[in-house]
């Protein structure tokens, strides 16, 4: 089972890859999809064994590297946090493959298509089941090349390889501080394997080593080297450059790699190293700030995007900066609760945006839509839930999970979690507001399409629409259903917590284990670690009444504001965006990322490169080398031109000659030598 | 173990085969095709022997195996003196393993004098194997020295436009180190002796002699590897050499100054690569990020890829004089990788290039559409390059980088921003052959592979992913050899440390261990 869990994708992406020709299209379609149902089936089943009859196991599958003590294996490793991204992973990579039946259906290349999706499933699975860091980074830069490859997938398009070499890039800048990471644990733990990592954590917390010349605490310094890596394949501020342009892919790419499960990696890894993390307070602080400062501004670039894939992109960052600043107070648990309640209602509005798309010619600009809600009802119902969702509307997935996260980060009781707080409030409001922007643009007001694409209206076929329901499904009921097991009390009686455990021991009494409690403490087991002095979850449930009501407060307003200013009053945008003109230019351009790192790094690294090509090379070492030599030599008497323009076999006989004369020298040389 | 002198009959038997070509007489076109055939067999065969070899060979043991000595010229301590161990063990299979598809790769694209083309590829072999496998300093120069001339030649006759200033820079380059080595060659020998590496490598030279023996060595190890600054010759001979020189070139002729390293600099003056390690360190990191931005801006493949070469091997260079487990093994690893990745590299290069006849990246683009088998080829070596985990390329880099780390952190943090422009260059590439829409009509109407070029392929892309899942075969045999030459380099330095003006004893008559 566990090997069919990871392995049943990549079967899948060889036969489809391999023998795409031989099998056809619609072979391909069905194998793949095939794979990716089979792994989620027994996803489920897996978290049934590992959640409820604790059932952790890792499996060795054989040695991958070995070098003196550098010893890693290929190893699957199946525990609390494993089972939860295994279900993730595969029940949204089954909707997105079905889903891309229908919404590929024009492509040419559909086989090509289906066989990375699966690609990018195995390196996903790969990346969560490892038990290293090693095999993570292979399961990290895999899903990191079939995103590049998903990105650049319509290859004739110029913008679509720049953005997909883009991504790689911007993410291997990160995996430069992932891998320096690797090799800092290596030296500070001598070895790389998780559990002998997390048992050594607690001795090592006073360590200190070298870094750069600098005397550097050690966890802390692995802590944020780690942190670095994640910041890339996250797309948290700073590394983020590359996720919007990464909407040049198709839309059920986007669903899949950059919204539900890879750019949720950094979240996950973070969340792994909860027993590292734990002892390095200052890099915690350090995640708190960066994610918070992500929410935020990446809400801000939001508000103000026309491109709907765009504005649904800087949602997805916006909403990672929450999870990160969940870790960085450390309720890891409340960060992994929202990857999962965000997956669902992410790829449930990616796809729905797909559909719109699919729907509109291939338009993406929500300025050329508008009033077509009557047209496509199912695709409008699932962008409501999806908004609801997102927008942490009560009794949607993302109401419980982005509560428990601003809970925690207020009960942190620290500078850093207040921050985080009050930015995630702002966040939150702006989440709101340019949810009901994306709707009412999309769907309300005049039409503002060509006639022919009106024309040319209409709902996605069933295949498109079906995985929708099931994500819709997952974004109405899996905030509710498991707030209780990822981030419930043991200790207090919530009134979430009385309901929850309730529907909680419903489960147990089918399940043959009846002292399974449905509380953090028992959902995670030893797969998170939280000091008890940093238990912010547990702190969480006894905040004041205000702050649980805040979010929702602030989200009633945002949604009201898009009301009045793309509904009620057409044309008030217009004058906003006008009366805080410096204000809006910095936000429609994204802050000026962009620009700054090319201005900073981009043509740097060109001028640079052709400085050292042209003066470097050619003129100082050439120049003085080789070619200074030989235009001497020619000076001196052409001797060597005649050479030159010679023959070469003549050459080679003088070479030849003269290595004789050499090596008989020697022989002379030593036999007289007197030895 | 194997009965009969199996080293000599691998060194031998090309140079047999090249006296069977040369012997081969007719009208232009018979000779052609049989030499063709003739080269091509016995590379065959030398490689089917390579691989025999690599079946018997004792992967527990660090000794010298398949050990063979004649005496040579008794009265000066020289000998005919064969062996391998883990270390040299795989150039040589590398060696034969790349010939027979550098052959394979001119069949069409070189058009004239075949015969001697072919002879120059398997004299060229014969120097390969012979180099790795030699175990007298004597031996070992003629050899080392003696590759220069088909590679000379193959690039001054059959090469580019500019390939007489390429053969002359190439030559003036390599020239100037091994006068240097030869002088060292002397004294080492004057010092101790005897010629017989094994004893050498037991008895390290010690005092300020080595410093300057060391300079030597590293002067001609430096140049062929190439290190930055005396790096310049390689991309252009890389760019005039025809395909399967450059196979060849960056293959195996690049991996000579690694062994040379490993055989020479670090178990023989151990003090000495210690004391300059810290330089060797600089070099290699400016090597790696130099080159790199350098290829960053190529507008020529060849150039490109050749200067990705030079940073490839600086990761060698840093491995190997971190004088740990990892360091080492990932160099030897890298560069058994790098032979095999780079060589294919430009072996897909040469495809487009017999197609087109123009190596400028801006006449390519959007070949996806009538190459796809080119296109997914080329791009599993690309990614190789790049080094992602899961081929051959991440092996190697990652355990250099690691050695690197345990000895000094800020070499390693430089290092590793390697990573990230290699990948710039590389995907940049890629993405302008490969991808695109398609400006150019010539290069759209290029046919995509032929069953000969995508049989080419097939074992090199079988390696790189096959060393990059389960590296453990070419590890456990390198291992026992790389321990003990850590043992050695370990013990010269402590043995340095306690008496460091002790003169060393005679090892000459010394019996060698592996006897």
């Amino acid at each position: 089972m566990e090997l069919i869990i990871v392995f049943a994708p990549l079967l899948a992406f060889l036969t489809a890859g391999l023998f795409g020709k031989q099998i056809g299209d619609a072979g391909a379609q069905f194998v793949t999809c095939a794979g990716v149902i089979i792994a989620a089936f027994f996803s489920v089943v897996m978290f049934m064994d590992v959640v409820f009859d604790g059932d952790t196991r890792v499996i060795t599958l054989a040695t991958w590297m070995s070098s003196g003590d550098f010893q890693v294996n290929w190893a699957l490793r199946f525990d609390q946090l494993t089972a939860v991204m295994l279900c993730v992973i595969n029940i949204v990579s089954a909707c997105v493959h079905v889903y891309s039946i229908g919404y590929m259906s024009h492509d040419k290349a559909k086989g090509r298509f289906m066989a990375y999706l699966s690609l990018f499933t195995f390196a996903m699975l790969m990346l969560v089941t490892s038990d290293n860091l090693v095999q993570l980074f292979f399961g990290w830069e895999g899903v990191g090349l079939a995103s590049y490859l998903l990105i650049g997938f319509w290859n004739h398009k110029d913008s679509a390889n720049k953005a997909a070499v883009k991504a790689f890039i911007v993410n291997r800048v990160g995996d430069f501080g992932l891998a320096l990471g690797i090799m800092a644990t290596f030296v500070v733990f001598g070895t790389v394997q998780f559990d002998a990592i997390f048992e050594q954590a607690e001795e090592m917390s006073a360590l200190t080593f070298d870094f750069l010349g600098f005397e550097l605490h050690a966890l802390t310094t692995i802590s944020l080297l780690l942190f670095m890596g994640a910041v890339g394949k996250s797309a948290q501020l700073g590394l983020h450059t590359w996720l919007p342009d990464a909407m040049e892919g198709p839309t059920p790419v986007s669903a899949l790699s950059h919204a539900a499960t890879m750019v949720t990696a950094g979240v996950f890894l973070l969340a792994r190293f909860s027993p590292v993390f734990e002892y390095a307070p200052f890099a915690l602080e350090v995640v708190t700030v960066v994610g918070a400062c992500t929410a935020f501004v990446a809400a801000t670039i939001g508000l103000t995007q026309f491109d709907i894939k765009r504005v649904i992109a800087y949602s997805t960052m916006s909403q990672l900066g929450y999870m990160f600043f969940a870790i960085g107070v450390s309720a890891y648990g409340a960060a992994i609760f929202h990857l999962m309640t965000h997956a669902f209602f992410k790829a449930l509005l990616f796809l729905g945006a797909g559909s719109v798309i699919h729907a509109m010619s291939d338009e993406q600009d929500m300025r050329k839509m508008g009033s077509i809600w009557k047209e496509i009802p199912y695709t409008y119902v699932m962008m409501w839930i999806g908004s609801l969702a997102l927008a942490g509307m009560p009794f949607f997935a993302g109401y419980f999970s982005k509560d428990i996260i601003l809970e925690a980060a207020f009960a942190a009781d620290s500078k850093v979690g207040m921050f985080a707080f009050w930015m995630g409030i702002a966040a939150a409001l702006m989440t709101a507001f340019y949810s009901w922007r994306l709707i009412l643009m999309t769907f309300h007001g005049k039409p503002r399409a060509s006639k022919k694409v009106m024309d040319h209206l209409h709902e996605s076929p069933s295949v498109m629409i079906s995985p929708l329901v099931v994500l819709a499904t997952g974004a109405l009921f899996a905030g509710y259903v498991f707030y209780g097991g990822f981030v419930g009390s043991a200790h207090h009686d919530t009134e979430v917590h009385h309901e929850v455990t309730a529907l909680g021991d419903s489960h147990v009494e089918e399940e043959p284990v009846d002292t399974f409690k449905w509380d953090k403490e028992h959902f995670w087991g030893e797969a998170i670690k939280v000091l008890p002095e940093n238990d912010t979850v547990e702190a969480a449930h006894s905040v004041p009444f205000w702050v649980k009501k805040l979010p929702i407060v602030v989200g009633l307003v945002g949604i009201f504001f898009a009301y009045v200013v793309y509904l009620w009053r057409e044309g008030l945008a217009v004058k906003i965006a006008a009366a805080f003109a410096p204000l809006h230019r910095l936000f429609f351009n994204k802050w000026y990322f962009d620009e700054l790192y090319d201005r900073i790094f981009v043509t740097k690294a060109w001028s640079l490169g052709r400085f050292f090509s042209v003066r470097g090379d050619r003129k100082t070492i050439d120049g003085f080398g080789p070619d200074g030599i030989s235009s001497l030599s020619m000076r001196m008497g052409g001797v060597f031109s005649k050479f030159q323009s010679g023959f070469l076999f003549q050459y080679a006989f003088i070479m030849i000659i003269g290595l004789f004369a050499l090596v008989t020298w020697l022989m002379y040389r030593i036999t007289l030598g007197g030895y | 173990m194997i009965d009969f002198p199996i080293l000599s009959l691998m060194t031998a038997l090309p140079l047999i085969g090249a006296i069977f070509i040369f012997m081969i007489r007719g009208d232009e076109a018979t000779v052609a095709q049989n030499s063709k055939f003739t080269a091509f067999y016995t590379s065959i065969f030398t490689f089917a022997l390579s691989v025999y070899l690599l079946g018997r060979f004792d992967g527990s043991s660090a000794d010298f195996q398949f050990v063979e000595r004649y005496e040579w010229f008794p009265s000066l301590n020289i000998s005919y003196h064969m062996g391998v161990d883990g270390i040299s063990l795989f150039f040589v299979v590398l060696s034969a393993f790349l010939t027979p598809i550098c052959i394979l790769a001119s069949w069409k694209s070189v058009k004239k004098r075949v015969k001697e083309y072919m002879i120059a590829f398997l004299v060229l072999e014969t120097l390969m194997i012979g180099t790795f496998s030699a175990l007298d300093a004597v031996l070992f120069y003629v050899f080392f020295e003696a590759v220069l001339i088909p590679m000379f030649i193959i690039i001054g006759v059959w090469g580019g436009a500019r390939r007489v200033y390429s053969a002359y820079k190439f030559f003036l380059y390599t020239l100037l180190g091994s006068v240097l080595m030869l002088i060292a060659l002397l004294t080492l020998y004057f010092q101790t002796g005897t010629t017989d590496i094994p004893t050498l490598m037991e008895n390290p030279v010690t005092g300020d002699l080595q410093m300057w023996l060391w300079l030597a060595f590293f002067a001609s190890f430096a140049v062929k590897m190439p290190m930055w600054p005396v790096h310049t010759w390689l991309p252009d001979a890389h760019v005039e050499a025809p395909t399967a020189g450059s196979i060849i070139l960056a293959g195996v002729l690049l991996k000579m100054g690694g062994y040379g390293f490993l055989r020479f600099s670090l178990p023989m003056m151990p003090e000495a690569s210690a004391y300059y390690a810290d330089m060797v360190y600089w070099l290699s990191v400016i090597a790696i990020v130099y080159t790199s931005l350098v290829a960053l801006v190529q507008d020529d493949m060849k150039k490109l890829i050749a200067y990705s070469s030079v940073a490839h091997m600086g990761f060698v260079t840093l491995g190997i004089f971190t004088a740990t487990t990892q360091g080492i093994e990932g160099g030897i690893f890298q560069m058994i990788s790098h032979g095999i990745i780079s060589g294919a590299l430009f072996l897909a290069v040469g495809v487009v290039y017999d197609r087109l006849h123009t190596r400028e990246i801006s006449r390519y683009g959007g070949i996806v559409k009538n190459m796809p088998k080119y296109a997914v080829v080329f791009m599993i070596l690309m990614l190789g390059s790049v080094g992602l985990p899961g081929t051959s390329g991440f092996v190697g880099e990652f355990l250099t980088l690691l050695g690197a780390f345990r000895v000094d952190t800020t070499v390693a943090f430089v290092a590793t921003s390697g990573v990230v422009l290699g990948a710039a260059y590389m995907l940049v590439l890629y993405k302008r052959v490969v991808f695109g829409a398609g400006e150019n009509k010539d290069a759209l109407k290029m046919k995509d592979l032929d069953a000969r070029e995508f049989g080419m392929f097939v074992p090199l892309i079988f390696m790189v992913i096959w060393l990059g899942v389960s590296p453990g075969f070419v590890m456990d045999k390198i291992g026992p050899s790389v321990d003990k030459l850590i043992a050695q380099y370990e013990s010269g330095l402590s043995k340095g440390a306690v008496d460091d003006a002790a003169l060393l004893e005679p090892a000459a008559g010394k019996e060698s261990i592996d006897e």
